[in-house]
């Protein structure tokens, strides 16, 4: 028989620590598939983050390295400008990315670094047991916010991919999610082209998932789904939110 | 590894998240009744009347990299 679909090489033969249906495991497949298909397996450079991910080292059959919480833009940057040749891109959460990393973040995306950033916002902090993050909708139940967000207090839920977009330096930002099999095959294209970008040396690249965390949730895997389906993507909406990849010259 | 089956799931990995019996619309996948050793039901492929037509919906919404799918190849 023919293979029509087998495990991508990037990924190890580890088994993930990741809960159930957790949106993680599906994106570290797709990276680990693009990476297979644009044949760069050997030059790839990880950097994990602070956050349910934080052992990507075991599962990417590739370099990866480890930043402290909010860091890997930065870790990113220097690997980056160090050794060119590499691709080098960071894998992080809401928290990590978009709380106590915001400024790395911006930062990163000012200068331009010829990166890709896969953001996984999945709402709240994962491995921590399930805090209110940044992006935890309005009204939303977490573990610090029992009564649901309350947008007065704790102000409204952060846009990142928006907000990154007003940046020059940043090329290319999409939004995707992966709740059926259509999303996913547009989540991997989109994580697709901000790695081409970045071999083309288009510059900074972003990609955010929007992930399930059906644990901290308190929703079974496939409720979990229809949450980012009727919930989530009402307010972080699909598509590309920048692409000047074809205006800017490699540099 | 190609079992012979169209669809091979590495039983050890699953977890019983169960997009896979979700998205299949030939419903070929199940839960198994037994455990595996990490204490999760896997799920288990049974295409007794010949459904499967390898279309990989499963193995794609599969975040364990579980599942692998073949196809019979044309004589
Ligand atoms: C400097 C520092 N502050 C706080 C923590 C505690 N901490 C660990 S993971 C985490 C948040 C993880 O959430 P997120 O980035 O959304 O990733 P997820 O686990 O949801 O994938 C926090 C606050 C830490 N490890 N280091
Ligand atoms: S806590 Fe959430 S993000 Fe972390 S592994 Fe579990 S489902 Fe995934």
């Amino acid at each position: 028989m023919k293979a029509v679909y087998t495990k991508p090489i990037s990924l190890t033969e580890t088994a993930n620590s990741y809960c159930p249906g957790c949106g993680h495991g599906l994106v570290h497949r797709l990276v680990a598939e693009v990476i297979d298909e644009l044949g760069v397996r050997e030059r790839t450079i990880g950097i994990a983050p602070v956050g349910c991910a934080v052992f990507a080292y075991d599962y990417f059959n590739f370099d990866v390295t480890e930043a402290p919480h909010g860091r890997p833009p930065a870790v990113a940057t220097a690997i980056k400008r160090c050794l060119p040749d590499r691709i080098v891109f960071t894998y992080q959460g809401d928290g990590d990315l978009a709380s106590i990393g915001t400024n790395e973040i911006i930062h990163a995306a000012n200068r331009g670094e010829n990166i890709t950033v896969i953001f996984i916002n999945n709402a709240v902090y994962g491995m921590t047991g399930g805090q209110m993050a940044p992006t935890t909708l309005e009204g939303m139940k977490t573990t610090t916010t029992t009564k649901g967000r309350d947008v007065k207090v704790a102000g409204h839920p952060l846009r990142v991919s928006e907000l990154l977009s007003s940046i020059e330096g940043a090329v290319y930002i999409e939004r995707v999610t992966v709740i059926d099999p259509a999303n996913v095959i547009k989540a991997k294209k989109a994580i697709k082209k901000a790695f081409q970008n970045q071999i083309d040396k288009k510059g900074f690249s972003f990609v955010e998932v929007l992930s399930p965390c059906p644990i901290n949730w308190g929703l079974k895997p496939l409720d979990a789904l229809k949450f980012i389906k009727e919930k989530m993507m009402e307010y972080f909406k699909l598509g590309v939110i920048k692409d000047s990849t074809n205006s800017k010259e490699s540099k | 590894m190609n079992k012979g089956q169209k669809v091979n799931i590495e039983k050890e990995k699953c977890k019983s998240c169960g997009y896979c019996i979700h998205f299949c619309n030939k419903g070929n996948l199940s839960l198994s009744k037994a455990v595996n050793t990490r204490g999760y039901l896997y799920i288990e492929f049974n295409d007794k009347e010949n459904k499967c037509n390898s279309c990989a919906l499963c193995a794609l919404m599969c975040p364990e990299a579980a599942i692998e799918v073949y196809k019979e190849e044309k004589k």
